[in-house]
């Protein structure tokens, strides 16, 4: 136990993990970091995109829509706007959501509106990140 | 005969709106179980979200770099007013409304403007037909209530803080205590104050307090992390209100069904009453009759 650090992935509807893993990996602003145990106090947001943890040798994959993390204490909580392990990720949903995100894009594009192209470019993101991630 | 065939008929009037009071009521018990399983389920990530505004809080930043956080002088306040979306709960939605109003009232008395935010149908129903300026209004959403929803409501609110219209922002709705008690709450969410964030009910870290690493800088994090403290405020809000909704509908349809009894056996007693005393007039008409006919 002594080589873990405890892991929570939490979301505004759901305690999704809390767990001692080995290595967790979370997509950070800055860029892709990792926290193994007694990691140094760090507090980052993040991105969208894919983080992972390890434990006894499974790797679980997540798909996170960005939130911002804290470590401490031997302790990583992730807080997510939303999070979805790579096995509950539905493929086809997350498909239609490209597919509508790709549309959104061009519109915006075409309208040169800031905020739509923003918003349309975040939900193109997330929807590929899910799409990768339940793909293995 | 036409008195009694009335009673009978407001009796079986009354013993059906029983039944659809006392179904209401199970409705609604079940409901409140959803509901305060979602407060539950959401607890966690607003109690971390305080623990760690209160660690950045603790880092020494300067409260008026940050539009969010800088306080100037009031002249507009808006409230952001969480009602439910359906009736027949007693006077949980009554009791915000007036609230509103007594707060209004006295924004005025300061010499302040004051506007409202609706979210719930009914507040926005009721001060639809009043003057006060409404900026923004959410409705029918009460009964699904979702993140998205809050950070709806919550992007308009911070554009209209931004923007200079409103100054000050206050939260009024039902705060959940128990089944039987639910209150009317008002807390200020813009401008953001870290005074109460370093009492905040988030866990207090323990051991020596650790030297953070930030990433990016704390003033970044912050700039991030200050519209979603709003919108994690709001939803607790919502999810508060549609807690004390269910709540407040149980003990309404509790006592509505509890009326009805009472009528019922009130109406049932007059019933036999009457029944009775026809009976001796016809008794009396019959043995007045033989009488006669001696």
């Amino acid at each position: 136990m002594a080589n873990k650090i405890l892991l929570e992935v939490v979301t505004p509807s759901r305690l999704l993990v809390s767990e001692e893993v080995e290595l967790a990996t979370a997509p950070g602003t800055d860029g892709v970091f990792g926290a193994m145990a007694n990691h140094s106090p760090l507090l980052a947001t993040l991105k969208i995109g894919e983080m992972h943890y390890l434990n006894e040798g499974n790797t679980v994959r997540i798909a996170l829509s960005g939130g911002f993390c804290d470590v401490s204490n031997n302790r990583m909580t992730v807080l997510a706007e939303s999070a979805e392990l790579s096995t509950e990720i539905d493929v086809e949903r997350a498909l239609r959501a490209k597919e509508r995100a790709e549309r959104r894009l061009q519109e915006a594009e075409a309208r040169k509106g800031d905020i739509d192209l923003a918003r349309a470019q975040a939900a193109f993101v997330r929807a590929l990140t899910r799409i990768h991630i339940a793909g293995h | 005969m036409a008195a009694l065939k009335d009673i009978k008929l407001k009796i079986v009037g009354i013993k059906k709106t029983a039944q659809i009071t006392q179904a209401m009521n199970m409705v609604a018990a079940a409901k409140l179980r959803g509901a305060q399983q979602r407060m539950e389920d959401f607890r966690p990530y607003a109690e971390k979200f305080s623990g760690v505004m209160a660690e950045l809080a603790g880092a020494g930043i300067n409260p008026d770099a940050f539009p969010l956080m800088a306080a100037r002088p009031v002249k507009k306040v808006m409230l952001i007013l969480v009602t439910s979306d359906r009736g027949l709960c007693g006077a949980f939605n009554s009791n915000l409304i007036r609230d509103t109003e007594k707060f209004l009232k006295a924004q005025q008395g300061e010499g302040r403007e004051g506007c409202l935010a609706c979210v719930g149908k009914k507040g926005n129903a009721f001060f639809k037909k009043s003057p006060v300026e409404i900026l923004h209004s959410s409705v029918g959403i009460m009964d699904n209530i979702q993140m998205f929803n809050a950070r709806q409501v919550g992007q308009e609110v911070i554009n209209l803080f931004l923007e200079g219209k409103v100054d000050e922002v206050q939260l009024l709705y039902g705060r959940f205590i128990n089944v039987a008690v639910q209150r009317p709450t008002m807390n200020r969410i813009l401008p953001i104050s870290t005074e109460g964030l370093e009492e905040g009910e988030g866990e207090k870290s323990e051991g020596p307090r650790a030297t953070y690493t930030y990433e990016p800088d704390p003033e970044e994090i912050l700039n991030n992390l200050l519209p979603m403290f709003v919108n994690v405020q709001i939803m607790h809000a919502m999810l508060e209100t549609g807690a004390s909704e269910q709540a407040a509908r149980m003990t309404a349809m509790d006592n509505a069904t509890r009326a009805c009894k009472d009528m019922i056996a009130d109406l049932t007693m007059v019933y036999n009453k009457a029944r009775q005393s026809a009976i001796t007039a016809e008794l009396m008409d019959i043995v007045g009759g033989a009488e006669a006919l001696k």
